[in-house]
């Protein structure tokens, strides 16, 4: 529409170089999903007001639809494409998985990146601690209670404890 | 079939069939598809709440570079609508609009950016009319009409249905009580913004596809051939994964028919994402709903009968509307004994988005008024408010004064669940000011017993295909929201064949390849498309026993399918794999494939209006919750609430307690902080069409949640089960505000209860007020005669009492 050109920049994708062509006024999150073809950072506004689109930055959840595509030259993105390794589930996907901690899964990728830069920093968070951590991010199916316990559960793993899942979050109280 | 004794997978809290695929972000969502020399439409939007359009200059629009198509509401004249009775919307404005966001042009252009820039450059002119914010301004002015049809002037709908003597039966009581209450709107919020990718192939194929992120696949298949005048063999349509639907993506929508057109036109693939703004426009959430109940008590607690009036704010279209209506008076029966029961239903149009169906439907409005005005009832009695919900239960295997036939009924072990969980004796009215526990009940429907349009079909079609590698692939109609419908039928038919559900190939939501099911609404989709997935695999079952017991020289009744095998009961190692025992019929009978489908049983009622209500089976819930009120701001804070549903069967339990913790959390937002907020003044706008100023709970908000699954398996599940996915709901809105008053002893009588209704709560009792907040009246409204039916215990037999006209 506009007269202007496409840009050209390097970046790291998920652990890869990558270079990408795009229009300039483009957000990390068009670029992710129109220009590399990871769709599976998702939007619910585009104006910054659920988290669904966190992304990490350089390790730092940030929410992609405020970031311009230029300002990650030569910085470091990871998305939920990048969270399985080696054909294997991140446990923090594992845990989402078998708590079914994602229901629609719109909001998960979100979910499970704000996750994993918290365990990072904080690798036995209490309740209040993941709560504060993913404050920003919205989930309308869940009510949040799967996704504490699975960050729970994959920090408890994470850590090498063996842990399984409590009776009462598959099976209810008696 | 709802006997049948479950063992293996049944009731395992199993991972979902598609969790990988969510976890790892691999689930495509419409707008994920991308195809090659694709379109990106949008719609232009009305600026007027209410107007006659004079004009539309599309010219300039037209002539920008990029642009492909543009498309007004001439281009698209047949109207549409999701109930027969009103098809009164179109898929650009015809000849005016109705609310602020009513879309009146499309255009297609080779990026978002143009087409956005196109909408710019068209030109509406438009002629305003009176515009009408409230119920009440609409029945104060039935002119002008916001439609030409409805029940006069702008109301769209008035019933008026009476279950006995009401009058005669509210006199024989030791107490009459009068409550009004008011429910604010509110909406449903999927972080998903609807999105659709249509494909034109052109003649002599002549064929549509379109992905659309909708629970209805069925009903926008119909609404797409009868407006673009295609035959329904040449429209196929895919409902992709939705990203939440909660009701509001159960309508067809314009922007599914305006991009079907552009592919049409252009012959290039054409899409289009809602913006979260357009979200709120397409609304179909919750009717604001002001209510008026009249209800006789024996000291006892016995209910004699009841009066209800609700009066719905309905935005400007049909929608679901007629039947939200009904169903604001159709499950006030189902919970407690009400013997005789007056109904009075009215739907007003306004300048508003449409109001329509969310989780729930049309049933959490009358439930918060039922549960308070109880607790106000049993606190003049002087009886404790579970006490007096015991004591009037609805007996299972009954039939209600308003012709529902209630199965199995689990609300007295809710009950108990939830008061000896949450230390109610010890709480009620005994915790310091500022703290306080309230209790509310509820039920719901597992399934509309009608469907939206009459015929004899069944509702929910399984087809189940057996391959000789042993892998079995089921489809099926049914729409995945995020409820776990897709496993549901993977479970089901592992149970039954014994073998692994991730070895079953789940195709759901497609016209072209699936049977139909009728959607993932009205919590219908375990029930109906799980009793169909259970017929399909006991048919292959049969084939497949047949040919195992031939082969192993035992009778077929020996057989059990398990663990990916098939074999002697009494000798477990005489056996088969489950692939040989498909090689074997395959062998024997050609390709081995099955049908299932399920047809609710007809209900008792058989006067006009006694299609809504009716359901194979009623789910129940109790709750308790706890609040905080902070006497000097009115913040109220839930620290916890404790639930108890009776879903008959779990299938799956973690997915059941994941529903019930979801609508745990959306019932926590209805009651403390969701509406759907109008500017009144000039212009009816949205006050707050973003997802930072529609406030909805955070993790910071939500409550914790303690969860006790009752299960009283009714005959009508498959294996017991019932609905999970909305009657939790209900229950959270009464709880909080009658916790509220146990906490501060005010009432605020309208969701949601803000600070600001508690403040003036407070403050209207310290100046020694009536400590209150609510609704003061309930307009007149020209209702109709009353549609008379005598009860079952009157010797009724569901029909209504014919009309003497004089």
């Amino acid at each position: 529409m506009s007269n202007e050109s496409k840009v050209t920049i390097s970046l790291s994708v998920n652990g890869e170089p990558a270079e990408v062509a795009f229009m300039p006024h483009k957000t990390l999150l068009e670029v992710l999903r129109e220009d590399l073809g990871l769709t599976g950072t998702k939007h619910g506004c585009e104006l910054g007001e659920c988290g669904t689109c966190t992304v990490l930055l350089d390790g730092t959840p940030v929410l992609s639809c405020l970031v311009l595509g230029l300002a990650c030259a030569g910085h470091a993105v990871r998305t939920v494409e990048g969270m399985a390794q080696g054909g294997k589930l991140h446990p923090l996907q594992e845990t989402f998985a078998d708590l079914g901690a994602a229901q629609c899964g719109y909001c998960t990728p979100a979910f499970l990146l704000a996750a994993e830069a918290l365990l990072r920093d904080n690798p036995q968070p209490t309740r209040d601690e993941i709560k504060d951590a993913l404050a920003g991010n919205l989930c309308r199916c869940t009510g949040y209670i799967k996704i504490y316990e699975a960050v729970e559960l994959a920090a408890a793993r994470m850590r090498g404890e063996i842990a399984e899942p409590a009776r009462e979050s598959l099976y209810g109280h008696t | 079939m709802g006997t049948r004794k479950p063992s293996r997978v049944i009731g395992k809290a199993l991972r979902k069939v598609d969790a990988v695929a969510k976890v790892t972000g691999a689930t495509r969502f419409a707008d994920d598809l991308a195809f090659p020399r694709m379109l990106y439409c949008k719609l232009l939007r009305s600026t007027e709440p209410h107007a006659r359009i004079t004009s539309i200059d599309t010219a300039a629009a037209q002539r920008l570079d990029g642009v492909q198509a543009v498309l007004t509401g001439r281009d698209l004249p047949i109207p549409f609508g999701i109930l027969p009775v009103s098809q009164d919307e179109h898929a650009l404005c015809l000849d005016k609009v109705r609310f602020i966001g009513d879309p009146v042009a499309a255009v297609a252009a080779t990026s978002e950016e143009t087409a956005t820039a196109a909408l710019d450059l068209i030109k509406v002119v438009y002629e305003p009319l009176k515009s009408f914010d409230s119920p009440e301004e609409a029945i104060a002015h039935p002119e002008p009409r916001i439609h030409d049809y409805g029940d006069g002037g702008n109301l769209h709908k008035l019933i008026n249905l009476e279950f006995g003597d009401v009058e005669a039966r509210i006199g024989e009581a030791d107490l009459v009580r009068e409550d009004l209450f008011f429910f604010e709107g509110n909406t449903h919020l999927p972080m998903e913004q609807h999105a659709a990718v249509a494909m034109w192939s052109p003649p002599p194929d002549g064929k549509l596809t379109l992905w659309t992120s909708t629970q209805t696949p069925h009903y926008v298949h119909r609404a797409l051939a009868k407006v673009l005048e295609l035959p329904a063999a040449r429209v196929r349509v895919i409902a992709t994964p939705n990203g939440g639907g909660f009701g509001g993506k159960s309508d067809p929508f314009n922007h599914e028919i305006a991009v079907a057109r552009l592919a049409m036109i252009t012959g290039r693939p054409v899409k289009i994402t809602l913006t979260r703004e357009e979200v709120f426009y397409c609304h179909r959430g919750r009717h604001p709903t002001l209510m008026w109940v009249r209800t006789g008590v024996k000291r006892d607690g016995a209910i004699t009968g009841m009066h209800f009036r609700s009066l719905l704010d309905g935005g400007a279209y049909g929608s679901y509307g007629v039947a939200s209506t009904y169903y604001t008076g159709a499950l006030q029966t189902v919970t407690y004994n009400v013997p005789s029961y007056h109904f009075q239903g009215a739907r007003a149009f306004t300048n508003k988005a449409p109001c329509g169906p969310k989780r729930g439907h049309g049933t959490p409005q009358p439930r918060f008024a039922l549960e308070v005005h109880l607790d106000k009832i049993a606190e003049q009695l002087g009886i404790d408010p579970a006490e007096l919900r015991l004591k009037t239960l609805v007996p299972p295997n009954s039939l209600t004064a308003n012709y529902l036939r209630v199965g199995s009924m689990g609300l007295g072990t809710c009950i108990a669940k939830v008061v000896d969980g949450s230390a109610w004796k010890r709480k009620f009215r005994k915790l310091p000011l500022g703290r306080g526990v309230g209790l509310a009940c509820s039920s719901y429907i597992s399934g509309a017993g009608l469907p939206i349009y009459w015929n004899n079909m069944p509702h929910s079609g399984v087809q189940l295909k057996c391959d000789r590698g042993g892998g079995v692939t089921v489809f099926c109609g049914s729409t995945e929201i995020g409820q776990g419908s897709d496993s549901i039928l993977a479970y089901i038919v592992a149970e039954v064949l014994g073998i692994d559900p991730f070895d079953i190939a789940v195709v759901t939501a497609d016209t072209d390849l699936t049977p139909v099911d009728l959607g993932s609404y009205s919590s219908r989709v375990t029930l109906m498309s799980g009793n169909a997935a259970l017929q399909a695999a006991e048919r292959a079952r049969q084939i497949l026993a047949v040919h195992a017991a031939e082969k192993l020289q035992v009778p077929v009744e020996h057989l059990t399918f398990a663990a990916g095998r098939v074999f002697d009961t009494r000798d477990r190692k005489r056996g088969l794999s489950f692939a040989e025992a498909v090689q074997l019929a395959e062998a024997a009978e050609g390709t081995i494939g099955t049908v299932g489908s399920y047809t609710p049983p007809p209900g008792p009622g058989k006067y006009r209006g006694a299609g809504v209500g009716p359901s194979p089976a009623y789910s129940y819930s109790a709750c308790v919750a706890e609040v905080e009120v902070d006497p000097e701001t009115g913040i109220v804070r839930v620290p916890t609430i404790w639930i108890a549903h009776d879903v008959g069967r779990s299938i799956n339990s973690a997915s059941v307690i994941g529903q019930v913790e979801g609508s745990i959390y959306m019932g926590l937002g209805e009651a403390l902080m969701e509406e759907m907020a109008y500017r009144g003044d000039l212009k009816v706008v949205h006050k707050i069409p973003s997802l930072l100023e529609y406030k909805s709970p955070t993790t910071l908000e939500m409550c914790d949640v303690i969860t006790y699954l009752v299960e009283d398996p009714d005959p009508n599940g498959p294996f017991g089960a019932k609905e999970v996915g909305q009657g939790p709901l209900l229950p959270v809105m009464p709880a909080v505000a009658n916790a509220v008053y146990d906490a501060v002893g005010v009432r605020v009588d309208e969701v949601p209860i803000t600070p600001e209704k508690v403040l003036k709560a407070l403050r209207g009792k310290g100046k020694g007020e009536e400590g209150r907040v609510g609704p003061k009246s309930f307009p007149d409204i020209p209702w109709p005669e009353p549609t008379r039916v005598p009860t079952p215990e009157e010797g009724g037999d569901g029909k209504a009492v014919e009309r003497v006209h004089a």
